[in-house]
């Protein structure tokens, strides 16, 4: 019966504008997503943990997040009660879409999770290892189709990395864009290009069902629960992780902003987000403060540079 | 354990009373945001998330599945009665759902979309416990060659929605072709058509489109039009079908079933496609061929049909391959996640009782919109009898706070204004309306498709011709250019022509 009036509670406050909340927490994507997920998991967690009271999230969709992001650095300015989720992604999108704000103008706060990417063929496929895809890649750049996520995006710019680093110009790269993993997938399993990369996750249950095989993950190491070589021992000097962020309002005092990074860390550090970690499959890859910030900013000029091999960037 | 076992234990689950409640609660809000233009199921189901993750995975899966199929239901109810497309799916179903609704013949539109969308989500459900595996195997083998040519089959029939003139439809296309180049480009990353404007970077939103040119623009010609000149009468004879109805219905019901399901259950497919060649479908075999455009039950009938078909085909690749194919679907996806649930090839294997659960409780959610909705269709014809301009106030007043809902921008509202005052150019200088809303959804699709099939053959045309189904996909699209042309040679064009003419 409690369940029942929480869902008849449910019904109702879909008509209501959302109240006053301790944090606003701004997803600058579509419901359903990685960040939104983030956004709603925060929630849920500084909710649960009684950090926060009350946690309201809205959506901003588009662009890669730089729609959502040039609204929050206009509307927030100043305000330590405002948080906006983000990603390596949006790192990507500001150049692409030649965004007039950048990640330079929020407070950046914590770097939460992470995924890596993983290089998948069919099972058919008459590729086994990386030695084999970069023999192929050498032969013919044009002849490999990499099919993945939006182009400029992380899936797009792990495939420059890897065609650099053996020595293949980059933008020779193949690269089929599809608009979501979803979509990749049925295109990677149905042998509709030659390799696919995007985040393992994507591929997770197709690997442990035996109709993909995984040639290759982007970690420096080998990670715990994933039977799969690093780039990096199949002798392609690439790592590459596909974070998501928190960070706040610009022009917060650095009180203010040492609160914000306080209850993060009292967030991360929960049963609450350990468990949501866990059920989700994210990697916690948490980093805080000024260690994000310079991470942050080496990441920025990889990116730039590696949009301007590939061609995507001038 | 078979099949049959499996289900039967299915509907166990399912009957449990708590799980039917989370089923009647599912279908009630679908079927509101369904009504509500602009606030779909996706957005629905994304707000309750975080609430489920203190219910069982059963029921809160339950809900949303609910969600589900009583938006694609709700849809039909404003597109009928106000010529407001709820959803980008229903908006086929205006077209002669809206003639019918002014005709008087509301409460039968009503009915053959309700139970329609009745026979179609319970035939559809059936096959998605039994061919599911098949299904995903046919789904795989479209790559961007056979999408296609699919996509060049749903050109070509689609302009049986074009009207009475080809050129008018064709101008009409072009324009919704031109809208859906702006935006970001998929292949390069590139912003096209967007001024420097970063709303259009993701293009322009259907909804927002079609709300627009059929509700705005609707309401702008009424008001423009020397007043007392009502079309719409509300009710004409029985609110319910005829025994001529059902005769005319039954048909399209199930070929609607037929083409939305395969559909839905593609990965790039998506809803509407199935309703365009539905509709086409059906006017082409029409016996009354010159309704269309008038108001033909035959056009409600099947794309309603169509429509839920395809809403039950999409959870096909979402439940054996982890795969979401709409909006909703990868929110139901996230749904399954939060208990620690994959879906994916081995999911029927680890927890049957869940998936069985589901499917069986889609059964169920299916026969409760039935009922929820059936007795209502009375009271929704009497919204017609509301004055025009409280009515049209009215339709402007939901039109607006919907747009507002899905996407919280001013500049969002000055598209809406904009395209409406397109929709009351259109429809002044006598255009049609739909195919400026099929040249946005479908001309960003093929362009995709064709691009990445170049792509991945290097550049060889040949690509597009190297599989037997996009041969025979071709080849159906000429046959439906063709086909009219050969018809007119033989001399039944000329009764073609004198039904155009008499329609004028």
């Amino acid at each position: 019966m409690k369940q029942f009036v929480l869902a008849t509670i449910v019904a109702g406050a879909l008509a209501l504008p959302a109240a006053a909340a301790d944090y606003k927490i701004m997803a600058p994507a579509a419901p359903g997503g990685g960040w939104d997920q983030t956004a709603r998991s925060m929630q849920t967690a500084l909710q649960d943990e009684k950090i926060s009271a009350s946690v309201q999230v809205n959506n901003v969709p588009g662009a890669g997040g730089t729609i959502g992001l040039a609204q929050f650095v206009n509307q927030a300015n100043g305000d330590p009660a405002q948080l906006i989720v983000g990603g390596y992604v949006m790192v990507g999108a500001i150049l692409t879409n030649a965004s007039p704000v950048t990640l330079d103008q929020v407070t950046p706060i914590a770097r939460l999770t992470g995924e890596f990417e993983a290089l998948v063929v069919p099972a058919a496929s008459d590729i086994k290892d990386m030695a084999g895809l970069v023999a192929k890649l050498k032969a013919d750049p044009g002849a490999v189709s990499w099919g993945g996520g939006s182009a400029g995006g992380t899936d797009h710019i792990t495939a420059g990395l890897i065609a650099k680093a053996v020595g293949v110009d980059p933008t020779k790269v193949n690269y089929i864009a599809y608009s979501g993993g979803g979509e990749a997938l049925a295109a990677i399993l149905g042998g509709q290009v030659t390799v696919g990369i995007s985040g393992y996750g994507e591929f997770a249950e197709q690997i442990k069902a035996g109709t993909l095989r995984i040639i290759g993950i982007s970690s420096d190491a080998k990670v715990e629960g994933i039977d799969a070589p690093t780039f990096k021992e199949g002798g392609v000097d690439v790592s590459i992780q596909n974070w998501r962020m928190v960070a706040a309002a610009p022009g917060i005092s650095a009180e203010q902003k040492a609160a914000v990074l306080a209850d993060v860390e009292k967030m991360v550090t929960s049963a609450s987000w350990t468990k949501i970690l866990a059920d989700k499959g994210w990697a916690n890859t948490y980093l805080a403060g000024d260690d994000f910030a310079a991470q942050l900013k080496k990441d920025t000029e990889s990116t730039a540079a590696i949009l301007k091999d590939i061609g995507l960037v001038k | 354990m078979d099949t049959f076992g499996l289900l039967a234990q299915g509907l166990l689950t399912a009957l449990e009373p708590m799980n039917m409640l989370y089923a009647l609660i599912g279908v009630t809000l679908g079927t509101a945001v369904g009504v509500l233009p602009g606030i779909g199921p996706a957005l629905t189901v994304a707000l309750l998330l975080p609430v489920t993750y203190k219910l069982d995975p059963a029921g809160s899966l339950i809900m949303f599945a609910g969600i589900y199929y009583g938006g694609m239901y709700g849809g039909s109810t404003t597109s009928i009665l106000l010529n407001t497309p709820g959803e980008s799916a229903s908006i086929v179903t205006a077209l002669e759902g809206n003639k019918m609704a002014r005709a008087g013949r509301g409460g039968p539109a009503l009915a053959t979309a309700a139970i329609g969308s009745f026979v179609a989500g319970l035939i559809a459900t059936i096959g998605l416990a039994f061919v599911a595996p098949t299904v995903v195997k046919m789904a795989l083998s479209f790559g961007p060659a056979e999408y296609f040519a699919l996509m060049i089959l749903a050109f070509m029939t689609v302009s049986a929605a074009f009207g009475d003139s080809t050129l008018r439809g064709l101008t009409a296309l072009f324009i919704g072709l031109g809208l859906g180049l702006i935006g970001i480009d998929l292949q390069t990353g590139q912003a096209r058509l967007a001024f420097g404007i970063p709303d259009l970077l993701d293009g322009i939103e259907v909804t927002t489109l079609a709300v627009a040119l059929f509700a705005v623009g609707e309401a702008l010609s009424v008001a423009a039009s020397k007043g007392g000149d009502s079309t719409i009468q509300a009710i004409k004879g029985s609110v319910w079908m005829t025994r001529e109805d059902w005769r005319r219905s039954w048909k399209p019901w199930l070929r609607g079933t037929a083409i939305g399901f395969p559909i839905g259950a593609m990965p790039a497919g998506g809803a509407e496609i199935g309703t365009f060649l539905s509709y086409s479908v059906e006017k082409n075999l029409a016996q009354k061929p010159e309704e269309f455009g008038h108001g033909a039950i035959e056009g409600v009938a099947g794309p309603e049909a169509a429509n839920n078909a395809s809403a039950a085909g999409t959870l096909v690749p979402l439940l054996t391959l982890g795969l979401p194919t709409t909006a909703t679907a990868a929110i139901m996806l996230a749904g399954f996640q939060q208990f620690g649930l994959q879906p994916g090839p081995l999911l029927f294997a680890t927890n049957p009782q869940l998936v069985w659960g589901l499917i069986a409780s889609l059964l169920v959610a299916n026969l409760m919109l039935l009922v929820l909705n059936l007795p209502l269709i009375g009271v929704w014809v009497r919204l017609l009898t509301i004055p025009l301009p409280w009515l049209y106030s009215g339709i402007l007043l939901f039109a607006t706070l919907g747009t507002i809902g899905a996407n919280p921008s001013t500049f969002e509202l000055g598209m809406l204004l904009a395209f409406g005052l397109l929709g009351y150019g259109l429809r002044r200088f006598g255009y049609p309306i739909a195919p400026v809303v099929v040249g946005l959804i479908l001309g960003p699709m093929a362009e995709q498709q064709l691009r990445r099939a170049l792509a991945i053959s290097q550049g060889d045309p040949m690509i597009l011709v190297h599989s037997p189904i996009a041969i025979v996909l071709l080849l159906l699209a000429a046959t439906a250019v063709l086909l009219p042309l050969y018809l007119r040679a033989r001399g039944r064009g000329k009764v073609l022509a004198q039904l155009g003419a008499n329609e004028d």
